[in-house]
């Protein structure tokens, strides 16, 4: 992809790909969104700067026995809001770590902006929130960020702007040491948001939020990927990543078990059909669509079909005595997908 | 953001450090305890054991002239730089163990390793930083010290005799690589122990107990005496032997101070450590993962 949208058409694209990919809505495939309008773009509008902004070849973190990131490559794009989603202790983090120079890789190579990882000039157009804000506990907010402005060359202003987009403006004069978890969360993402770095990868952002400050969150990363800035965001909330993730990589101990669209992880349109008796609906399914394109789950039976054909089914299920309560179009969750992709015996290799 | 030059990302660096130092009550506490032992045992104690006739705070069998003329205007240079060894050592190891262990444990190396500047500029920073404060701290002693002397000395009756220019720039050059050496040895071990507690209370354990009590054994042990020479204890404390502090093996002489080497080669061997632990803390931080 050899092509970057301009920061208006992304926004007015990205925005449908949010709601189509929203639980429970199925306003057609949203799959391929963002290429489909690259491709309707002039070629002239290409920045000269490559248009990946994060890359991995086989990352690799060894720590003695326990391979704690395991031959990851990935690929974030420019512009987009990449989710990197996997449980607890998967290698989210570490793999993070790696990208911002804080870790060396055992083995593999990274990419960051065009740069090695937490090389100066990839870290001055780098926001990050790693693990957990780290700041001084005796100063406050505003001068925390003023610290660090200093190391980025920055005016205060942009202290002020920063403290502002997370709400905390009014609560900057008090020291850290006195801000409640969410309120340390929200100063991280104002450190990061410190001279609208083209980058930002931020690490569980939400972690701490109470519902109203992870949809302000939600928000926020919207109106960075609107911006034009890149972010990638690492969460096990899959509904945040959901929503607001253009591309998902899942990692599940050490290893990237898969790296696509949301939408195209999720599978588009399914049949979700609730039928008596069920082992007759089974049958019909299986007549339909073949074995593998049928499942049940918790006595709802799931087809693999275009939700288009839902009257043939229908009739073929009426035709086969069987007794039809609900047939609807239906899309797997991210959960779903999730559970199925990190649990241990069906994980891929 | 400009394109930075080399020395660009160092002096946002230090401009970052000297905010965060500036506003950091540890920092003060340490320099203000600094500035309080030096007043009380240059001149808080030394005056009244005058005022007293003498024969007390083990003072016995010192004439009252000589308590007289050590918190005079033309004393101060010794009164500046006889407790660096030893007070102003464990002090300053102790900031800069805090400054640059502490960082570990709060996330902020973290932080700031992200920010732009490389990892070794970003500790550079501090360590300007830290020389600024050692700077800065070694003047103010002296002015106070300065002030407090010539109060006295109007007190007392007696003509006011300015110390020689010499003796007060020797005094101050050899407060800063006192000060600074110790002010090193705390980063470097802040570093390696990635956090400041072991850091502090090892670094402590060794200025105020096992190199004394090594240069105690080294008396009896030849092959001990020329390591304990080298000693950093022994470097700096040769140094303000040199600029006249009196030794403690003198007859009121100040802990920590010796004259084991000559000054020129007390100011090299402090010279090398303060080289050795840039060295030492330069690599940590360059080579270590930060968690």
């Amino acid at each position: 992809m050899t092509v970057q949208q301009p920061p208006s058409g992304r926004a007015a694209v990205r925005n449908p790909a949010y709601r189509s990919a929203a639980p429970g809505v199925t306003t057609g495939t949203p799959v391929g969104v963002q290429s489909r309008a690259m491709s309707t773009l002039p070629d002239t509008v290409a920045p000269p700067a490559v248009a990946t902004a994060v890359s991995t070849q086989r990352l690799t973190k060894r720590y003695g026995e326990h391979l704690a990131v395991d031959a990851v490559s990935l690929t974030v794009r420019r512009g987009e809001v990449y989710g990197f989603l996997g449980p607890n202790g998967a290698g989210k983090t570490t793999t993070m770590r790696m990208l911002l120079g804080l870790v060396r890789p055992t083995s593999g190579t990274a990419t960051v902006l065009g740069r090695r990882p937490g090389a100066p000039a990839a870290s001055r157009r780098t926001g990050a929130l790693v693990e957990g804000p780290g700041f001084y506990p005796y100063l406050s907010g505003r001068d925390n960020l003023r610290v660090l402005a200093r190391y980025r060359g920055l005016g205060d202003g942009e202290v002020e702007r920063a403290l502002g987009r997370v709400d905390l403006a009014a609560r900057g004069r008090d020291r850290f040491r006195s801000y409640s978890l969410g309120m340390k969360q929200r100063l991280g993402v104002a450190a990061a948001l410190l001279g609208e770095p083209e980058l930002l990868i931020l690490d569980e952002p939400t972690n701490g939020l109470d519902p109203a400050g992870v949809s302000d969150m939600r928000r926020l990363v919207a109106d960075l990927a609107a911006a034009g800035q890149t972010v990638l965001l690492s969460s096990h909330q899959l509904s945040e990543v959901q929503e607001v993730c253009d591309r998902v990589g899942v990692i599940s101990r050490g290893r990237l078990v898969t790296e696509a669209a949301v939408s195209e992880l999720r599978g588009g349109g399914h049949l979700l059909v609730r039928a008596d008796p069920v082992d007759v609906a089974v049958a019909v399914g299986r007549r339909l669509g073949g074995a593998d394109a049928v499942s049940v789950v918790d006595r709802a039976v799931q087809l693999r079909f275009d939700p288009g054909r839902a009257a043939e089914v229908t009739r073929a299920l009426v035709a086969a005595g069987a007794d039809v309560h609900e047939i609807r179009p239906f899309e797997r969750s991210l959960e779903e997908v999730f559970f199925e992709m990190t649990a241990p015996e069906e994980a891929p290799r | 953001m400009t394109t930075p030059t080399a020395v660009q990302p160092l002096m946002a660096s230090v401009r970052g450090e000297v905010l965060r130092l500036r506003r950091w009550p540890a920092l003060w506490v340490m320099l203000g305890v600094f500035l309080l032992l030096n007043l009380t045992f240059g001149y808080l104690f030394p005056y009244l054991s005058y005022r007293s006739g003498g024969g007390t705070f083990g003072s016995e069998g010192i004439p009252v002239e000589t308590l007289l003329a050590d918190v005079m205007p033309a004393a101060v240079p010794d009164a500046v730089i006889q407790g660096m060894p030893m007070f102003g050592g464990a002090l300053m190891l102790t900031l800069g163990a805090l400054a640059a262990g502490s960082g570990y444990g709060w996330g902020t190396w973290k932080t700031v390793f992200t920010q732009g500047p490389g990892r070794l500029t970003a500790v550079g920073g501090t360590l300007v930083a830290l020389a600024g404060a050692v700077v800065a701290l070694v003047v103010a002693a002296f002015v106070v010290d300065l002030g407090v002397a010539s109060l006295l000395a109007t007190v007392e009756g007696q003509a006011i005799a300015w110390p020689a220019v010499g003796d007060v720039g020797r005094a101050l050059g050899g407060g800063v690589l006192i000060l600074g050496m110790w002010t090193l040895a705390g980063v470097a071990v802040g570093t390696l122990a990635r956090g400041p507690a072991l850091a502090v209370g090892l670094g402590l354990v060794w200025v105020l107990v096992v190199e004394n009590l090594l240069r105690g054994v080294a008396t009896l042990l030849d092959w001990l005496q020329p390591v304990a020479d080298v000693f950093p204890g022994t470097a700096v404390g040769s140094i303000a032997g040199a600029v006249g502090a009196t030794p403690a093996s003198g007859s009121d002489g100040t802990p920590g101070v010796v004259t084991t080497l000559a000054g020129g080669t007390a100011v090299a061997v402090t010279l090398a450590y303060m080289a050795a632990f840039v060295l030492v803390t330069g690599l940590l931080v360059r080579r270590r993962d930060v968690i």
